[in-house]
Formats: structure tokens, C-alpha cells, sequence
């Protein structure tokens, strides 16, 4: 099984032999991954048992969780990267998420679904009605995406914040795109960032 | 259905060396029964000790010697089944204060009579070190796993806390690091029930033709109903009648779920001894784990390599999921490498006794990874 292409990014900038996060870590494939082949001391928080149990009968190290509160019974610097994929839009407050992450972990990954991309605006222009897309595909009564953002959204709460970007990456249909007119080209973004 | 005997070793050892306990007594000649299934492997580090609940013995995946009935975990132990007997050496024993072979208040002291309420007051660490003076004497130095229900997943919080080096994996399901006030609670109604009983005799009814039944009986009563859930009783017996079409206008058992508990009550003075029942629930009302550490559950957990899994049940109001957050709250903040899920299953506290296919999941992959 391939990994997602955002998870598979992240997997190989983890450096080998360091203490990860996954925070909603779902089946735990990247946890998996990491475990396997980077020596990754790999730990999950997942909110679905059901999920939960895929993971420890894999022999992963997760516990039942939900991000938005339990994040805070990890004393600080606990991990080396702290993950957050595609599950910011999801939290209640993703300024105060960023936050937790970078206390618990000395750096994160967060990747999400880039609202700006130029259909979701184009969708909203012309039918003006909440984007129903591939990538975005449920309608804004079910979704759980409760804050959606833009990749520049994001670089704003960054520097309000006073988080560095150590690297970046724009994904378009899966594939790694220049980062020129990101904003409007990417379907999703992965940041690495740090204290 | 009548299967071959899977058991591959048992016995009951005498430790050597005199028993500390925690009240400051030290006991002697103590003997432990115990159970095996599968084999020891040359380099001695397959074994998983199996701690059984308040009312459980050694008699994981065999026939009880009194009551004929399976093994109280066959379910989860045995050849291909989740704690795999084929691959693990799964060692269990009757707990220190038990009745099933193991010494406690109905064994013999050194002057020839049973203790009885002269037995000392045990804790759950005394058993913990009986059961490692035991592995001792069986030349078992380190253990794959312990792993637990309810008491049982207490003994092996407390061996990852007081012997850190001892088990590399620990499990403990439907249990806590604290017996919070309710559960002290209802297990002093059972041993007012009993002391109420005439025939207790201040607990030196050993040979008197005559023991404390009808309050073991109530004691048995009153705890089974925190052992399942209103949704499982009301399941298999709602209020429906037994044995009648009307009501009585009496104090027979008009109710299936009165017959029922009170089957149960009599069935467990059949096989379990009145004093044992005192003491091992004065043990568990005694168990907290963050008063031993000073306070800070943490710490109790700061010693130790151990992997660690801890299952809830969302039906279990005895010991509800919010005691297993907790002690993964300490045990992340230990650092500790944790699984946690609360699974989803109808039977209260007996779920994990039960046919529940996600804890068989958990169980196999937690154990063998």
C-alpha cells in the first residue's frame, strides 16, 4: 500500500530514529511507515475506535483521542515532529492547535486542502454555493471542516504566531507543483515548521 | 464439548524466602498454585502471565475443578486463539489471599488451624510479589507480557510500577490505577453481608459444618449486577417472569433477573471461600497507585521500557473510561509508549470476559508486535 502523497512527503523529511506524533493518525499508515522503515518512535492520537483498534492491532502505540483537548497531557518538547494531516481545518481553534503542536513536538507537518485553489474560488464565483469538489466533497451541513484556509491564510497565522516555515510543498492532484501561484494552484500544501 | 487438556505445566510452589507485605508483616511458607499452557522457549522470553480478577484463579483455559465449567478466559487463551498458546507460554496463579490453592485465610498457619481473620490484610503489591517470587522459582527472569481484566489489570499496572524490568508488554483492560469511591463502596456492602451472617463466626467457621453462605451469596448478588450493564440485563431479562404467568404477591423470586442473580449467588458459595472474598476485596479498596507515587501517577511509570495497553468498555460503569484516560494521561506523561481504545460492547464490566471480536484484535496484535 502507497501512502498518501502529503504523508509520503512528510514520511521521508522525518529524520530516522526520532520520536513522532501523528495527531489523527486514522488507520495509522504513516505511522506504520515510519515505524518500518525510518526506526521512528511512532505515536498516534485518533478520535474513531474503530480506527484506533486498526492501529494497535498493527502493533502501533495510539491512543483514543480527541486533538482539540487531549493534546494538553503531553508534557512540552515530548517529540521531535508533531503531525497534523489534513485535520486543521477540523480543529476548533487551529491557532491554538498550532500551538500545542509546536509545545509537544519541537517542529510539525501540517498539510491541508488549500480553499484558494482555483476551482474552489471559481465554484463559489459562478454558483455561489459552499465548493463541492474532489478534493473538498462534502456539503457544508456535513462537512467537518469547520475552518477552511488558504495557503496564505496559513503564512498569515504563521507570522502572527512567530513560527519559521523550515520547508514547504504544494501538491496538485497528488503531484509536487513549482511554488509559484501556489495559492491558486494547489490542491493542498505540507509545511514543516518550527519554534 | 469435551476437548484435550491444553495445560502443559501446574503445580503449586512454596517460595523459599518469607512473603513482605505491605501492612509490615512478613509471611511464611506462602504457596502460590499455578497453571501453564505452551511451552517455555530455550531462550525464555515468551511467557505471559495472565492476573485474574477478584473472584478468578489460575484456571485460565481449563475446566474449574469444582464447577466443570470452561476456564474463565478460554475464549482469549489457547491454541490460535488471541493470546496464542502455540507461540506464548501463558502462566497464571491463584492470587495470595485466594482459595484455589494459593495461600490465604483458609490455609493452615503455623499452628496447625486456619488463619482465618488472623491472616494478614494483603495488598495488591503483595500479590504482585508473590506471583514474581513465583516466576523466580520457575526460572522465568522477564516476561513478553502481563496482562489483565478489572483486578487482574491492576496487578499488572502495579508490577510495571514496582518491578519496571519485569514485563516488556503491559495490558490492562477494564480496570484503574485508583479504586475510586464507588467501587470501595460496593464491595463493603459484600463484606458487611458476610460478617452480618451468623454464621460467619468472626471468620472461624473453617470446620464448623456451617460457613457464611446465605451472605457470600448476597455479597455475590449485589456485585454481579456491577459486573453488567442495565442494557445487558434488561437485554436477557427485562421483566419478564419466572416459572409463573402472574405475579406472586410474595418475596419469591417472581423475576427472571431475581432467580438469575440468585443462582448466582449460590453457585459462587459452592466455589469460593467466604474470607478469601473479604480479603481480596480489602486488597483492591486499598489499590491506589498515585497515593504509593506520592501523588503523581506519573512517576509510577517513570522506570519503566514497558509497552503499555489499556482497553475501557463503554458499557462499564464500575470501572468507567474516564479512570483509563486517566492512567494514560500519566502514562503519556510518562512517556510511556500507550495504546488506549474504549471499545464499543453491551455487557458492562463482564465485557471483557465476553465475546467481544475488537478486543480479540487488540489483544492478538498488541501481544504480538
Amino acid at each position: 500500500m502507497s501512502l498518501r502523497p502529503d504523508l509520503a512527503l512528510i514520511a521521508s523529511h522525518v529524520q530516522p530514529g526520532t520520536r513522532v506524533l501523528d495527531v489523527g493518525c486514522g488507520d495509522g499508515m504513516l505511522l506504520a511507515a515510519l515505524r518500518d522503515e525510518r526506526a521512528v518512535d511512532a505515536r498516534g492520537m485518533e478520535i474513531d475506535a474503530e480506527k484506533v483498534e486498526q492501529c494497535v492491532s498493527r502493533g502501533l502505540s495510539v491512543i483514543q483521542g480527541d486533538a482539540n483537548t487531549d493534546l494538553a497531557f503531553y508534557p512540552d518538547d515530548s517529540f521531535d515532529y508533531a503531525i497534523l494531516s489534513q485535520t486543521l481545518q477540523t480543529t476548533q481553534r487551529p491557532d491554538q492547535m498550532l500551538d500545542e503542536l509546536l509545545r509537544v513536538g519541537r517542529q510539525a507537518f501540517v498539510s491541508f486542502p488549500n480553499f484558494a485553489h482555483w476551482r474552489v474560488r471559481l465554484y463559489l464565483l459562478v454558483k455561489g454555493r459552499m465548493p463541492v469538489t474532489r478534493n473538498l466533497p462534502q456539503t457544508w451541513y456535513d462537512t467537518p471542516n469547520i475552518h477552511h484556509l488558504t495557503i496564505a491564510d496559513f503564512r498569515d497565522l504563521l507570522d502572527v504566531r512567530g513560527v519559521k516555515v523550515k520547508r514547504c510543498w504544494f501538491l496538485s492532484r497528488g503531484k509536487l507543483i513549482s511554488p509559484m501561484n501556489a495559492n491558486w494552484r494547489a490542491h493542498n500544501a505540507v509545511f514543516q515548521v518550527t519554534r | 464439548m469435551a476437548t484435550a487438556s491444553i495445560i502443559s505445566n501446574h503445580g503449586t510452589v512454596t517460595l523459599p524466602e518469607p512473603l513482605p507485605l505491605d501492612g509490615g508483616q512478613r509471611l511464611d511458607g506462602v504457596e502460590i498454585a499455578y497453571e501453564a499452557y505452551g511451552t517455555l522457549n530455550p531462550a525464555r522470553d515468551n511467557a505471559i502471565f495472565v492476573a485474574h480478577a477478584t473472584t478468578g484463579d489460575q484456571h485460565v483455559a481449563s475446566p474449574h475443578p469444582i464447577t466443570g465449567k470452561p476456564g474463565w478466559w478460554d475464549r482469549m487463551v489457547g491454541p490460535g486463539k488471541p493470546i496464542d498458546t502455540t507461540r506464548f507460554y501463558v502462566l497464571s496463579a491463584n492470587v495470595l489471599g485466594g482459595c484455589m490453592g494459593s495461600t490465604g485465610p483458609g490455609s493452615l498457619a503455623a499452628d496447625g488451624k486456619p488463619y482465618a481473620m488472623r491472616f494478614p490484610v494483603i495488598t495488591i503489591r503483595d500479590m504482585v510479589r508473590a506471583h514474581v517470587a513465583l516466576l523466580k522459582e520457575l526460572g522465568i527472569e522477564r516476561l513478553h507480557a502481563i496482562v489483565g481484566g478489572s483486578m487482574g489489570g491492576m496487578q499488572a499496572l502495579s508490577l510495571a510500577a514496582n518491578w519496571p524490568d519485569m514485563a516488556d508488554r503491559v495490558f490492562a483492560i477494564a480496570s484503574t490505577a485508583t479504586m475510586a469511591a464507588q467501587n470501595i463502596a460496593f464491595q463493603e456492602v459484600g463484606r458487611q453481608a458476610i460478617m452480618a451472617d451468623p454464621d460467619w463466626q468472626e471468620g472461624n467457621y473453617y470446620g464448623t459444618g456451617k460457613a457464611p453462605d446465605a451472605g457470600l451469596s448476597v455479597a455475590r448478588m449485589a456485585a454481579h449486577i456491577t459486573y453488567l450493564s442495565e442494557e445487558s440485563l434488561t437485554g436477557k431479562f427485562g421483566r419478564r417472569l419466572q416459572d409463573r404467568d402472574a405475579k406472586s404477591f410474595g418475596f419469591d423470586a417472581d423475576f427472571q433477573v431475581e432467580s438469575y442473580l440468585r443462582h448466582q449467588g449460590l453457585s459462587f458459595t459452592g466455589r469460593f471461600d467466604a474470607n478469601s472474598y473479604l480479603y481480596i476485596t480489602r486488597a483492591m479498596s486499598y489499590f491506589d497507585l498515585e497515593e504509593e507515587q506520592g501523588g503523581r501517577l506519573a512517576e509510577a511509570f517513570a522506570r519503566t521500557h514497558a509497552k503499555f495497553c489499556v482497553i475501557s468498555f463503554d458499557t462499564d460503569w464500575l470501572y468507567p473510561t474516564p479512570q483509563s484516560r486517566k492512567l494514560v494521561h500519566a502514562l503519556n506523561a510518562a512517556g510511556a509508549p500507550v495504546s488506549f481504545v474504549e471499545l464499543a460492547a453491551p455487557f458492562g464490566h463482564d465485557s471483557f470476559l465476553l465475546d467481544v471480536p475488537a478486543l480479540d484484535r487488540v489483544v492478538k496484535g498488541f501481544l504480538e508486535q
